[in-house]
Order: structure tokens, then sequence, then C-alpha cells
């Protein structure tokens, strides 16, 4: 047999590569081959034929009319990505509040931490696509229903706002504050994974750590600060990054592409777009990965 | 001299009673702060749930009600019965269920495989190939669209199809065969992402049951099915759970290839329009397009009919909710 001539390393070697092949196989065809087609398609122009389609090339004309041309998309891209930014800190301190709420001990807690992770289940595009076309049926149009969603909210704002700057806290930031509260729906309902992975770190921080801190005086604020926080710091970059992904799905942006392949039938400006997009995206992972990775405590 | 001693260990005394007092004050305060919040933010999250469960018992009659608030005053199954005419409930929800179970399942056997590949063996380039896979996470599929669009209206395989047929591929719009395909292969819907767990976990494992395995006689495929795999449940009931619910919402995909296939997700997306025609026409009224649907019963059917598309997911979700928080601890995702 040729194969019991191999090295016991190139055997290993071997059944390592029949275990990922599935997946090489898939990426190679199915991911590599189509994201390299989706760079070519950015630079050229694309005609569907009745036997596939066609391609011209148009060199940077894509980018160009995506960036200077077309009315809508800057803003569309930098609305996406701005409003990705601020939400990531407010989902991050809000899975972290909570993850620590829920390991606590109390009565109900696993009532309460069932009903934490329901957003998990019930985030669905398919469902808020269809809650708001209701809501725009009800009232006719869309922008009634941007009214109704400010005047509903029947929350008098200003009072809290004046209050705030009267203490005399920066305007900027009060405008973020108040921006939380108004999408706390929002915020809460897009952090059920972020909560769970939180849970999981601090689940796994040793009991005996707070232990130590209480028997040398260390008051519920400091041990949070000293040991929770460093002890999960490690996940608030998983956790950034698990938002960011997240935030792709429902994106205006995702929709801008898709209505621009399948509506307009633009497939060169739309893979120009998603390129744009990708690398935006790309840009500011590597940033936050470089500026978080290096504050991090590891173990 | 005994006096003032006397004195001074009442005070201690009091003064320590007085402390205990004031601990226990403080617990009693900041559990009650606990419950407010506790409740408060569980109340913004079933809030909506518990809006849409009174809508699907609710009368028409009661729309114009301005005294009622949550709780109808009278009962009916009309909503249900129309939402589920409307969206052809049980033979689509049976539709829905099995596709996804099928890909799902399909993609937790790929993603097993490629996680343990990564996790236990070094080959050439395998530093390399699992950086595409946290590729695969980051980049977001809008970037493929396009292509795999393309790819599977024609689709063949590294030109096999071609060759022996001469046609320039057949065409899997409109199929399963996109989704099946693409979860075998483990490049589905955020399939990256499962690899990682699963990568983690094997990772984790220690590396002594193997060798013993090993010297026990057993194979590669061997030791993986039959040490591994009973031992990993942890991160296959979490990638099953999650891939369940995300593949049950998904859109993106759905509309992409199988945009004329009527599962939930489009389904439900198109409800209030299809409501908005076909509910003069249920109640008798006819179909002529002088007849108007009230938007507030439209509204209502489709509350009723959203409910009736997460009531699977719901369900599901209490039997295994338990399990949920302890498997991703176990799974190592943090580590």
């Amino acid at each position: 047999m040729r194969a019991s001539k191999l090295t016991l390393r190139h055997r290993r070697s071997l059944l390592g590569l029949a275990f990922i092949l599935p997946w090489l196989i898939g990426f190679l065809f199915l991911y590599a081959a189509p994201l390299l087609q989706s760079i070519q398609f950015s630079f050229s122009k694309l005609v569907i034929e009745p036997s596939g389609y066609s391609l011209d090339f148009v060199g940077w004309g894509n980018f160009n009319n995506a960036l200077f041309v077309d009315a809508t998309f800057n803003r569309v891209l930098t609305d996406s990505v701005a409003g990705m930014l601020l939400n990531v800190p407010m989902i991050l301190f809000f899975s972290l509040f909570s993850a620590t709420l829920l390991n606590q001990k109390f009565k109900g807690r696993a009532l309460a931490r069932a009903i934490f992770f329901l957003p998990v289940i019930l985030a669905s595009n398919a469902i808020s696509s269809a809650e708001t076309s209701g809501l725009i049926n009800l009232m006719g149009d869309a922008s009634v229903v941007d009214e109704m969603a400010k005047t509903t909210s029947s929350y008098n704002v200003m009072s809290l706002v004046y209050m705030l700057s009267d203490v005399g806290i920066p305007i900027a930031f009060i405008d973020y504050i108040i921006g939380a509260i108004l999408r706390i729906y929002d915020i809460i309902t897009s952090s059920g994974v972020q909560i769970l992975i939180f849970l999981a770190a601090l689940q796994s921080v040793p009991g005996t750590m707070y232990e130590v801190a209480k028997m040398e005086g260390a008051t519920a604020y400091e041990s949070f600060w000293k040991i929770t926080f460093p002890m999960v710091s490690p996940l608030i970059l998983t956790n950034v990054i698990y938002t960011i992904i997240d935030s792709f799905a429902g994106s205006e942006v995702t929709d801008m592409i898709y209505t621009t392949a399948f509506r307009t039938q633009n497939f060169g400006l739309s893979s120009a777009m998603s390129w744009l997009y990708t690398v935006t995206v790309g840009i500011i992972l590597v940033i936050i990965g470089v500026v978080l990775s290096k504050r991090v405590h590891y173990n | 001299m005994e006096a003032s001693q006397a004195v001074k260990a009442k005070a201690d005394e009091r003064s320590y009673q007085m402390q205990k007092w004031r601990n226990k004050t403080v617990d009693v305060l900041y559990s009650l702060f606990r419950y407010l919040l506790v409740i408060g933010i569980s109340f913004i999250i079933i809030y909506p749930l518990l809006l849409k469960v009174s809508v699907a018992f609710k009368d028409k009659a009661d729309i114009y009600n301005p005294t009622i608030y949550m709780l109808p005053v009278n009962y009916t199954l009309d909503n249900i019965k129309m939402a589920m005419d409307i969206l052809d409930y049980f033979p689509m929800l049976g539709k829905t269920v099995l596709f996804v179970l099928i890909t799902t399942l399909l993609t937790a056997a790929s993603c097993a495989f490629a996680g343990y590949g990564f996790a236990r063996f070094s080959f050439p380039g395998s530093n390399i190939l699992f950086t595409l896979v946290i590729m695969t996470i980051l980049i977001p599929s809008t970037t493929l669209m396009v292509p795999m669009y393309l790819h599977f209206k024609s689709f063949d395989f590294a030109g096999l199809i071609k060759l022996f047929t001469g046609e320039p591929g057949v065409n899997l719009l409109n199929t399963y065969w996109p989704s099946i395909i693409t979860s075998a292969t483990a490049i589905g819907l955020k399939a990256g992402l499962f690899i990682y767990i699963f990568r983690q976990f094997f990772k984790g494992m220690p590396k002594e049951i193997e060798e013993a395995a090993l010297i026990d006689g057993a194979g590669g495929f061997r030791t993986f099915f039959s040490i591994m795999l009973p031992n990993a449940s942890s991160p296959i009931l979490t990638v099953v759970l999650f891939c369940f619910v995300w593949q049950y919402n998904d859109t993106f995909y759905t509309s992409l290839f199988m945009s004329e296939l009527q599962l939930m997700p489009l389904k439900i997306a198109s409800l209030p329009a299809q409501a908005d025609q076909l509910i003069p026409i249920m109640m008798g009224l006819g179909g002529a397009s002088s007849i108007k649907s009230d938007a507030n019963h439209v509204a209502m059917v489709v509350d009723t009919g959203i409910l009736l598309a997460i009531a699977p997911l719901i369900i599901m979700y209490l039997l295994v909710q338990r399990y949920f928080v302890e498997s991703i601890e176990r799974t190592g995702i943090i580590g």
C-alpha cells in the first residue's frame, strides 16, 4: 500500500486536509471565485445575455459613479457607517451592564435571562420590514410614520436636555445619551448575542478573586473595575467585531446595493458599491482591532 | 473605670447594630433597584410580543374602542384564521422548517469537520486557510451577491456539466440547491463563525483522549465520530440553535436565490401588501378596486401573521433556552 509509505506527519496532514475538504471546495469555488469575479465586475459593465453575460472593461468608472455621480450613495454610506459606530459603544455598555446584572443571584434570574435573550430569536429583517410597511399602510406614507414615532415617544426630552446642560455636561454628549434613550428598543434588541458572550465571560471569572478582594476591603465598585472589567476585556474586542458584522444585515447600504443590482440591473455599479462598503468597514475593523488589542488584558 | 468601659462596650454594640442595619437597608434598596431595572428592560423586550398576542385575539369591533388597553372586550379567532389563510400557514411552515432543518444539519456537519480539521491538524498553509475563514466572517455578503447569483443562474461545477452535456450549466435559482450546496460546503450563512466556534472547542479538548484512541487502533475518522463528536454536544447545540434561528429569519439569501419559493421570511415581508389586497375578498366584498380594506384591520392581521411566524421559534426557544447560556459557556468561545 502506498499510504503506509507516507510518514506519520504526512498522513496527519492528509487527514487534516480531508477534514477541511468540504469547506475548501466550497471556499475555492463558491467564495474565492465569486470574490475575484466581484472585483472584476466592479471594473466592468455587465450585461446579462440569454447565454450568460458579457463584460466590458470600464476602469474606475463604476467607482467614480458610485462616489461622485450617484446622488445618494455617499450619504447612505457615511450615514450607516456613522450609525454603526455610534451604536457600538452603546450596545457594548448595555450588554456588559445586562450581563453583570444577570450574573448576580436573585429570584427569577432564569426567567430574566430567558427574556433578555429573546431578541436573539426575534431579530429578523422580515419581521421588521413587515412591521414598518404595516405602519406605513396604516398611516398613508412613510413621513407620517417618522412623525408619529417622534410624538409617540411621549416623553418630554427637552426637560432632560435642559437639566443635563445645567449640570454642565457638554451638549454633544447629551445628544448622544438622548439618542440612546430614544433608541433604547433597538439597542436592547440588538445586544442579545453580546450579552450572551459577556455573561459566559463573567461566569468564567474565578469566584476566589472576588473573595480575596472582599477580604482586602474592596467595595463592589472597585472589584468591578479591578477584577471584572480586566477579565472580560478580551471579549470587548469580540463583541465590537460581532456588533459591526451584525449591522451588515439590516444596513441601508446593503439594501441599496441589492436594489442597484436587481432593480436597476446595474451589476457593475453594485459591485463597486459593495467593495467600497467592504473596504470602509475593513479599515474601521483594523483600526478598532489595533487600538483595542493593545489595551486588552489577556491572562 | 469599669463603668466607662461598660458604656464604651454599649456604644460599640450600638454602632455595630447601626452598621448592620445600614448594610441591610443598602442591600434591600439595591435589590429593589435591580428588580426595577430587570423588570423594566424585560418589559421593553416583551411589550411588542404582548401587544401582538392581544391583537391576535381582538375582534374588529374593538379596533375603534379607545377604552381598550391590551385586553380585548370581544375575543375572536378570525384574525388568526385570516392570517393563516393568507400565509397558507401550515404547508408553508412545513416547507420552511424542512428547508431550514436540512441546511442547519448540513452546516453543522460541514463546520464541525472544518473546525476539527483546523483545530487538530497542522498541514502546510493551515494558518493561512484559517485566516481565510476569519475573512469570510468579516466580508459583508453583499460583496458576493452578484457573482453568486450569476453562478447559480448557470451552475457548473468546475466545468463538469459543460463537459458532459455541452450546456452552459443548470439554472439552480428558485430551487433549494443553492442553499443546500453552500451549507454543505460550510460557506453558507455565518458559517465562518460556526467553524470558529467548533475550532475553539476542539482546541480546548485534551489531546490525550485522541492519542489513546490512536493507540487503540482507531483511524482519524473513527476518532472523530466516536470520540470527539459525542463530547462536543455543547458547541453542536450552540451552532444548531443559532443556525436554525438565523436561517429561519434570513431574508438575504432567500430573496437572492429563492424569491419564488414562498418560504416564511419572504412571505412575512410581503404580508402587508397581500393582506391589503385579500382581506376585502375574504370578507366577501368582492375584488373591486373601489373597495379598500380598513388599514387598522390590515395592521391587525399583519401583526397576527408575524406572531404566527415567530411562534415556532418561541416554542423551540422555551424548550431549549436553559441550554443556551450553558452551551455557550462550554464552547470555549471566550477562551
